[in-house]
């Protein structure tokens, strides 16, 4: 869990950052929205006081942050910078070594944990540990980038523009990735990004800001249909329809969903989006699929035309 | 003398010398780069996390980078006296910029996303700079050796001016005696040394990033080991001998010194420039002057008599161009006007204001040719130029101002002046392929460097100042069309000097002297 409360960094007389605070719930994903310039990195790097607050408190699992030195508090916190941060003279285990090394772990205890989450990054040790970053593509070189920062198992997690260095179609295939990793899906993340639909895609929670504020904090679905001000409707006016389906998830509507045919396979779970779930029909050429609730393993049945009608219902009642 | 010795011949006869003054030349090189290594590293590091000191840092250490060598060299005798502690501390000053400038190119030049990231991870800054900044900053840190290691080689071989000996005693010794094969001798170890280290540290530069982590430790080690090689010049002897490099070389000199008189004292060879000081300030005990050089009066030094005349005479004249005096009869009369004007003790007062007094030589020479009379108002002519060389001593500068102003003052003739040309090789070289037109220059130089007579015929006419002048007015003449004009008067021909107080309070007068005190006290 991370809390910060009234939190600023002024550089030079001119803030940064204004005053802000949000907590990120265990577990939770939150996403830090914004434009370039709006803040957004300068707040994520006084979680791990890559920046020193000018004012405020920032808590980790209850623990006030400042009440140790940086070095030891940020061994404990998972980081990926932007453009990945690797080390160039550094092999891909020697890389991901760094954190247990800080900590001092055992060589055989790194050499296991190395290669496990190797493997759960489908990067077998065999053939990428003693590999050099620029022996990498682009996307293997960003999951390197998180397999460094998850090696010791922090149970917060800081990433910066994480995706940022990657192409689009490289790019959505990571994150989907991400979602999956079981390792993350127990971690506290705060995430930095201007990419709507990456927030959209990856975040519990969504806090936009702007010149040094929080304008907004809130699921994606509060923050598309009800926005709390002109800022924010317009901050999503590009892409709304796609930005609203993505907001919406198939658990929202479940008790809509005609019951499944089971003989069909579920390849979807309630925790899809609307829009995830038309592009996988569409992407398949199917009527229908089967989806299973994450909750009480319940089937239903999904298709355009179901969701279609969920999603004008739930514009008619705003 | 002897005929022409082929390069070889010369090398491995002076095997032993030539060994004894490369060890030396990588000494002093490696020495200077290690400390310059040890100090600029560090301090480029510290420069790399603040800019303004960085400004400051880069700014002192680029202008001792413009000061020429020569003049850094004699800034040091003052501090640190003659040898190899100034030699080295100059040599590192140089040193110093490329490793220092490069250290903090390579480390502000790292990837801030890199440093940023090892920070985030939990690096202290102690494990960012030796882990990360370092590491990757290390290929332009080795350029930076690199260059300050090829610029050592080359500074170093100036260290022969201040005693500190190198393979630079064998080139200005070669440049001072007109041998090729000297200077050769001198500058092809010199140029293979900077090639060959250049290439060591190039492998060092090459292996890939993994393995620069361990030239760390790889470089100093090899640093020492080359540096061990050199052993600091034993402390001082009972006496010690300083002498040009020039003067080393000649018959008429140290070579004859050791033929005739047996004298054998120990030796270092060192700069005229600084020679006197020295002596002077008791570094070493005695010196191959000129005698009328105006710092033996200002070092109250005394000349040793050459009880067996092995110093032939060195009187002054004007060596011009033919060619110049058939095309400007009037040239000829102007010159001839200083004739038989200046004797030993002149000459020795004129020094001694230029060098002692920090008299301007234009203002020594306006004042002499005032005082007897020959000085006129310059004519601004236009029928031609004329150009005078000199060698860089305050003689010749007073001299060809002298000249300057009398060719101008009685011809229709322009004088413009080439001041500084390193020895009498330079001046010869520059005259015989009209770059100059005229310089003055020696009896004594003009037969023993230029002409190289035989044995039997340097015995006929060497007690003699008549012949030795006649013998080479007349071989100049038909071998490089040179004409040898009437001497000056005065004879700065080469002698040993030594403190007065010390050759009062030994009873040294003479050479002879000298070796029988110096036989009795290394027994």
């Amino acid at each position: 869990m991370i809390l910060a409360k009234n939190i600023s960094k002024i550089f030079n007389n001119i803030p940064a950052v204004n005053d802000i605070s949000f907590e990120v719930k265990e577990s939770h994903t939150m996403v830090l929205l914004g434009t370039s310039g709006c803040g957004k990195t300068t707040t994520l790097k006084m979680i791990n006081r890559l920046i020193e607050a000018s004012s405020g408190k920032i808590f980790i699992n209850g623990k006030d942050i400042f009440s140790d030195k940086p070095e030891i508090l940020r061994r404990n916190i998972g980081y990926v910078s932007q453009n990945n941060g690797l080390f160039p003279h550094f092999t891909v285990a020697e890389n991901i070594a760094i954190v247990p090394k800080l900590l001092k772990w055992d060589q055989q205890k790194i050499i296991k944990r190395t290669k496990d989450l190797l493997h759960q990054l489908k990067l077998p040790a065999q053939e990428y540990a003693n590999k050099y970053p620029d022996q990498l593509s682009g996307g293997q070189k960003q999951r390197i980038a998180l397999a460094r920062a998850l090696v010791s198992d922090p149970p917060v997690l800081l990433m910066d523009e994480p995706f940022g260095a990657l192409d689009p179609i490289t790019r959505a295939g990571i994150r989907k990735e991400f979602l999956e990793l079981p390792e993350l899906k127990r971690k506290t993340v705060l995430l930095v990004t201007h990419d709507v639909q990456e927030a959209f895609e990856l975040g519990d929670e969504i806090c936009l800001m702007d010149k040094g504020s929080i304008i907004q904090t809130g699921t994606s679905e509060e923050l598309i249909f009800k926005p709390a001000n002109d800022f924010v409707r317009n901050f999503f006016s590009h892409q709304r329809l796609q930005l609203e389906l993505s907001s919406l998830k198939l658990k929202s509507v479940w008790e809509e969903l005609p019951d499944a045919n089971f003989s069909e396979k579920a390849e979807m779970n309630s925790n899809y989006s609307f829009w995830e779930a038309m592009e996988i029909l569409s992407e398949k050429k199917l009527e229908h699929l089967g989806v299973v609730n994450e909750n009480d393993q319940t089937r239903k049945t999904v298709s355009l035309a179901v969701i279609q009608a969920a999603y004008l219902k739930i514009k008619q009642n705003i | 003398m002897e005929q022409q010795q082929s390069l070889w011949q010369f090398m491995a006869q002076q095997s032993d010398k030539l060994l004894d003054q490369t060890i030396t030349h990588i000494g002093l090189t490696c020495i200077s780069l290690l400390i310059a290594v040890a100090i600029g590293l560090p301090l480029g590091i510290w420069i790399a996390q603040r800019n303004k000191a960085a400004w400051i840092v880069l700014g002192i250490a680029g202008i001792l980078q413009t000061i020429p060598s020569i003049a850094l060299l004699g800034f040091m005798i003052p501090l640190l006296g003659i040898g190899s502690l100034p030699a080295i501390a100059a040599l590192f000053l140089y040193a110093l910029l490329p490793v220092i400038r490069n250290t903090y190119t390579g480390i502000t030049g790292v990837d801030p996303a890199i440093t940023e990231s090892a920070r985030g991870m939990g690096m202290n800054k102690w494990q960012v700079l030796t882990s990360v900044e370092l590491p990757l900053a290390m290929p332009v840190i080795l350029a930076g050796i690199r260059t300050a290691t090829v610029i050592n080689v080359g500074v170093a071989t100036l260290a022969a001016y201040i005693a500190a000996g190198g393979l630079g005693e064998f080139i200005f010794g070669g440049i001072a005696l007109n041998n090729t094969n000297m200077i050769l001798s001198g500058a092809i170890p010199a140029a293979l040394l900077a090639i060959i280290l250049d290439f060591l540290l190039s492998l060092i530069q090459k292996t890939n990033l993994k393995r620069m982590r361990k030239v760390a430790v790889v470089l100093p080690a090899l640093l020492i080991l080359l540096s061990s090689f050199y052993i600091f010049p034993n402390a001082q002897k009972k006496m010690l001998g300083g002498f040009t490099p020039e003067f080393m070389g000649r018959e008429d000199g140290y070579l004859g010194l050791k033929f005739k008189y047996k004298l054998n004292i120990p030796t270092v060879v060192i700069s005229d420039a600084v020679m006197y000081k020295a002596a002077f300030e008791k570094k070493i005990d005695v010196i191959s002057g000129y005698s009328t050089d105006g710092r033996l009066k200002a070092y109250d030094l005394v000349t040793l008599v050459d009880d067996q005349t092995i110093f032939p005479p060195y009187y002054a004249a004007p060596l011009v161009r033919q060619e110049m005096l058939n095309k400007y009869p009037e040239l000829e009369p102007a010159l001839d006007l200083l004739s038989g004007q200046i004797n030993d003790s002149i000459m020795t007062e004129l020094n001694y204001r230029v060098d002692y007094l920090k008299q301007l030589p234009e203002k020594v020479a306006l004042d002499f040719l005032m005082d007897k009379k020959l000085y006129k108002q310059p004519q601004n002519g236009s029928a031609g130029t004329i150009r005078l060389g000199s060698k860089i001593f305050a003689e010749q500068y007073i001299l060809i101002n002298m000249y300057k102003m009398l060719i101008e003052g009685n011809t229709n003739l322009k004088v413009v002046t080439r001041t500084g040309l390193g020895g009498t090789k330079i001046c010869f070289d520059a005259l015989t392929n009209n770059e100059i037109d005229l310089y003055p220059e020696y009896t004594g130089t003009g037969l023993l460097v230029i002409l190289k007579p035989t044995k039997t015929q340097l015995d006929q006419i060497i007690g003699s100042r008549e012949k030795v002048f006649n013998f080479v007015k007349k071989e100049f003449q038909d071998q490089y069309e040179l004409n040898w004009l009437k001497p000056i008067g005065f004879n700065n021909a080469y002698a040993l000097m030594m403190r007065r107080s010390q050759a009062q309070s030994l009873k040294i007068k003479t050479i002879t002297d000298l070796k029988v005190y110096s036989d009795k006290n290394s027994k």
